[in-house]
């Protein structure tokens, strides 16, 4: 729920620490004693769970570059950043639809279909300014986006088998358009192409438009209204509906947000790899949940910051990086990742056990 | 205190509403009127049709016919938020809150304060929780989740979200079954605070003491249908208590006697920590014994724990003698026990599966030859129940949900009776059920006792208790606050009993 504050939210800055001690400790102070003693308890273990991704994140730098000092060379942290931008910026989106307690399986088609789609409008139309095939490949995103949204919030039908649906029916419409062609980075303008060279503060341009996603995300999440009512309808549809939340709605827009997120990711790969086909993108959705859930999401709803799932998809794309320099192959790469899975949802149930008993303080009531 | 001239438009008022789900009538033309400046209480047994009355004015249900008025002028509400701009606030009888999120969130969840650029404002929300814990005198962390908190600390959290609308009529639907007396005594304050402020107040509990201590008017239901409204002033307990259940008991139960055989089941000294404790009692062959008590009471979570779905820490099961494990289904069925769930839709059937495999998943080994099931095996083992029982169905080869609720219970027991069972417990057997259904399953539990079988029925309907039993044990917040034997069972003395009135019971 709060996102650490390294990571920008000043309007919470510390302020968990400093505020005044509850007021008028009236007569009912003993019967409440127990229950007080798990003061800001749960705060410090939410904080918790994304400086643990952050350590490990850390570890594994340090003992890559203690191998193999190659790795933190200037080049090699801006590949790694362009690297997993895609997959933050995926993340973000997938984590909004998570916390309505939703999950959208079509984002790696979504992807791949706005990808190509930006790549055929510089074919067909060469004299379109490059800004306008942009913006119209996060339309394509956002459109079906639109539809995932439409299937699960008004037709009401649970979110897997609609993304899983439309996983295939996007693909299948990438696989009509293109009908076998390849599209080669001599078919897009060099401007297009070079953006992933363009470095802002040290940083390659993508890296820094993923890092803003991250921010205004959780921003978004933290400090306004229909932000929360996402996280109110995660925990609990039930009373969301019975406080007055929108409920269709708040479970329609992580479906947008995350459609747009994932037209933006389809153009920065066109942007970055210049190769495009059908096939872009494919199977990149269980990525995306697992980077979701590594950074603490739930995959219940209700919980987790776009924070923790953004430290989760650099986390795995360090790791992806890092194997091959530890002289690990790759096929304990995705071993490595699904034991790093079982391990956070692990030390999630940990604990969530753990805080229950100190929140609970032994105190039940008599019967 | 001071009572507005009677030109005033009352706050809110029901006119005639009536509301039915499938073919059970909640509501039938019940008329209401909440004015400015009144505790007004809502009394009757479980199932009259309070909390469907609740969730009227809540904008959950929406009414067949009859309509809401909000200061006299008909209004239309639709949905929850539809009341909230009403004016109406509402304290659920279970708590409904968002265990990931802080308690202050959860108190101000679609209204927090906002600061600049509809940002929203955490200091302001902290400041304001804390300000309203401290006018109930509690001390509860705004920030922490709400996950964890006790029964009584939720209610709380409710209690505060419900004060921060300022509402102009507070709902309260059994507010303080779970909090101590420094509470209870905190939340009248509040009422009474909020009642001299010209707001009305609708306050249901089961407590008469409460309801004498803090109310001016009284209005009783009683099966969906409004009674009476008199001044509290004007009445008695017995008063109230006959005009809440004052029917005859009903002849719709073809109780047989039957000569009670050899004790069956023996409960001794049960026991789980905030749930039940010292819990003791025992069922003999040919008996009905009903389980009473309101709702919350420990009912469900005692029969569950002797058939071994949940756990207990104290205290031993014995049937015919022998000890069961605890916390073992499995070695339950194996000594005899069947136990037909309250909740029949989630735990009782299979319901997209068909009749014919939900009447016989329990004997799907003693069915099969060789581990394989035969379909025709199944067929005719379900054909013989599904006429012993007389099920109204189409095919057998029907998927459960095509079926009344009546007659998915039957399906139910045909389950367990399948396995021949020596105690059959019963957990709220006719709920939802139309009167005629209800008739059959009663015969159908009196002609098991004549039988032989130990029967133990959990059931919230005073007339069901009154007709079918031997004897009535009546629960109260966890224990067993009298046991009653069939001559001296009426709906005074388990009234009473159930709702904790000392030295009344018989």
């Amino acid at each position: 729920m709060s996102g650490p504050d390294e990571t920008g939210a000043p309007a919470a800055g510390g302020a968990a620490q400093t505020s005044p001690p509850p007021a008028a400790p009236g007569p009912a102070q003993e019967t409440r004693e127990e229950h007080g003693g798990g003061v800001r308890t749960g705060r410090r273990i939410r904080q918790a769970r994304e400086l643990g991704i952050l350590l490990a994140l850390v570890l594994l730098v340090a003992v890559t570059a203690l191998v193999n000092p190659g790795f933190l060379s200037g080049q090699s942290v801006r590949d790694l950043l362009l690297g997993a931008t895609l997959l933050t910026i995926l993340a973000v989106g997938q984590s909004m639809v998570l916390i309505t307690r939703s999950v959208d399986l079509s984002v790696g088609s979504v992807m791949g279909l706005s990808a190509f789609a930006v790549g055929m409008m510089f074919v067909s139309f060469p004299g379109l300014p490059t800004p306008v095939v942009m913006a119209a490949g996060v339309l394509v995103g956002t459109v079906c986006g639109v539809v995932n949204g439409v299937l699960v919030a008004a037709a009401r039908v649970p979110a897997l088998v609609v993304t899983l649906g439309t996983l295939y029916m996007f693909r299948g419409i990438d696989f009509w358009w293109a009908s076998g062609r390849q599209i080669n980075a001599a078919d897009m303008p060099d401007g297009f192409l070079g953006l992933s060279r363009v470095t802002l503060l040290g940083m390659p341009l993508p890296a820094v438009v993923a890092l803003a996603v991250v921010l205004a995300a959780g921003w978004y999440l933290r400090n306004y209204r229909s932000g929360r009512e996402l996280y109110a309808v995660g925990s609990e549809p039930a009373a969301a509906r019975l406080v007055g939340i929108p409920v269709d709605r708040r479970v329609f827009m992580p479906f947008v947000a995350n459609g747009s997120l994932a037209g933006l990711a389809g153009v920065l790969y066109a942007s970055r790899f210049g190769t495009l086909d059908a096939t872009v993108g494919t199977g990149l959705e269980l990525e995306v949940v697992a980077a979701a859930v590594v950074g603490g999401v739930a995959i219940f709803g209700g919980s987790g910051t776009v924070y923790g799932a953004a430290l989760g998809a650099l986390l795995l794309s360090t790791i992806d990086a890092a194997l091959p320099m530890l002289q690990v192959g790759s096929f304990w790469q995705q071993a490595v990742v699904g034991l790093l899975i079982l391990v956070s949802i692990g030390l999630d149930r940990l604990l969530a056990l753990r805080a229950a008993r100190r929140l609970r303080g032994g105190g039940t009531r008599g019967a | 205190m001071d009572r507005h001239p009677p030109p005033a438009p009352p706050l809110l008022s029901l006119v005639g509403v009536s509301k039915s789900f499938g073919t059970v009538h909640a509501l039938q033309d019940v008329s209401l009127e909440l004015r400015a400046g009144e505790i007004h209480a809502l009394c009757g047994e479980n199932g009259a049709g309070k909390s469907t009355l609740v969730k009227t004015i809540a904008g959950v249900h929406r009414p067949d016919t009859g309509h809401v008025e909000v200061l006299g002028e008909p209004t239309a509400l639709n949905a929850p938020a539809d009341a909230q701009r009403a004016g109406v606030a509402v304290i659920y009888q279970e708590p409904t809150l968002f265990p990931d999120l802080s308690v202050a969130e959860n108190i101000f969840m679609g209204r927090q304060p906002l600061a600049r650029g509809r940002r929203i404002d955490r200091r302001a929300m902290r400041e304001a929780a804390d300000a309203l814990f401290a006018r109930l005198g509690v001390r509860l962390d705004p920030d922490r989740p709400a996950r964890g908190l006790s029964i009584a600390d939720q209610q709380l959290v409710e209690i505060a979200k419900a004060m921060s609308f300022d509402a102009r009529v507070l709902v309260m639907d059994e507010p303080t079954a779970a909090l101590s007396g420094v509470e209870v005594d905190r939340l009248f304050a509040v009422a009474r605070s909020l009642r001299d402020n010209g707001a009305a107040v609708l306050f249901i509990s089961h407590r008469f003491n409460e309801v004498f201590e803090l109310c001016d008017r009284v209005t009783v239901m009683r099966d969906g249908r409004y009674i009476s409204t008199e001044p509290v002033a004007e009445l008695t307990v017995d008063d109230l208590v006959h005009s809440m259940v004052g029917r005859e008991v009903a002849t719709l139960f073809p109780k047989q006697d039957v000569a009670a055989g050899d004790t069956v089941l023996e409960v001794e000294g049960l026991g789980r920590t905030g749930v039940f404790a010292d819990v003791g009692f025992s069922v003999r062959a040919g008996e009905i014994v009903a389980l009473a008590g309101l709702v919350g009471a420990g009912r469900s979570e005692v029969v569950r724990a002797v058939f071994g779905v949940d756990r207990y820490e104290t205290g031993t099961v014995r049937v015919s003698g022998r000890r069961l494990p605890p916390g073992r289904p499995s070695a339950a069925m194996v000594a005899g026990v069947a136990l037909v769930p309250e909740d029949r839709r989630q735990q009782g059937l299979v319901m997209e599966m068909s009749i014919e495999r939900n009447a016989t998943l329990t004997r799907r080994w003693a069915l099969s030859r060789l581990g394989v099931l035969r379909r025709r095996d199944e067929e005719r083992a379900a054909a013989e129940w599904a006429e012993r029982l007389q099920l109204k169905a189409g095919r057998l080869s029907d998927a459960v949900t095509t079926l009344s609720g009546g007659n998915q219970q039957k399906v139910v027991l045909a389950k367990w009776l399948a396995t021949e069972p020596r105690l059959l417990i019963v957990d709220e057997p006719t709920r939802g059920i139309d009167v005629g259904t209800k008739a059959e399953v009663h015969r159908l539990l009196s002609e098991l006792a004549g039988r032989g079988i130990a029967v133990l029925m959990v059931s919230s309907e005073l007339p069901e208790v009154l007709g079918m039993a031997d004897r009535v044990l009546v629960m109260h917040e966890g224990r067993i606050a009298a046991e009653i034997p069939r001559e001296q069972a009426t709906e005074e003395s388990v009234m009473y009993a159930a709702t904790g009135q000392k030295g009344r019971a018989a």
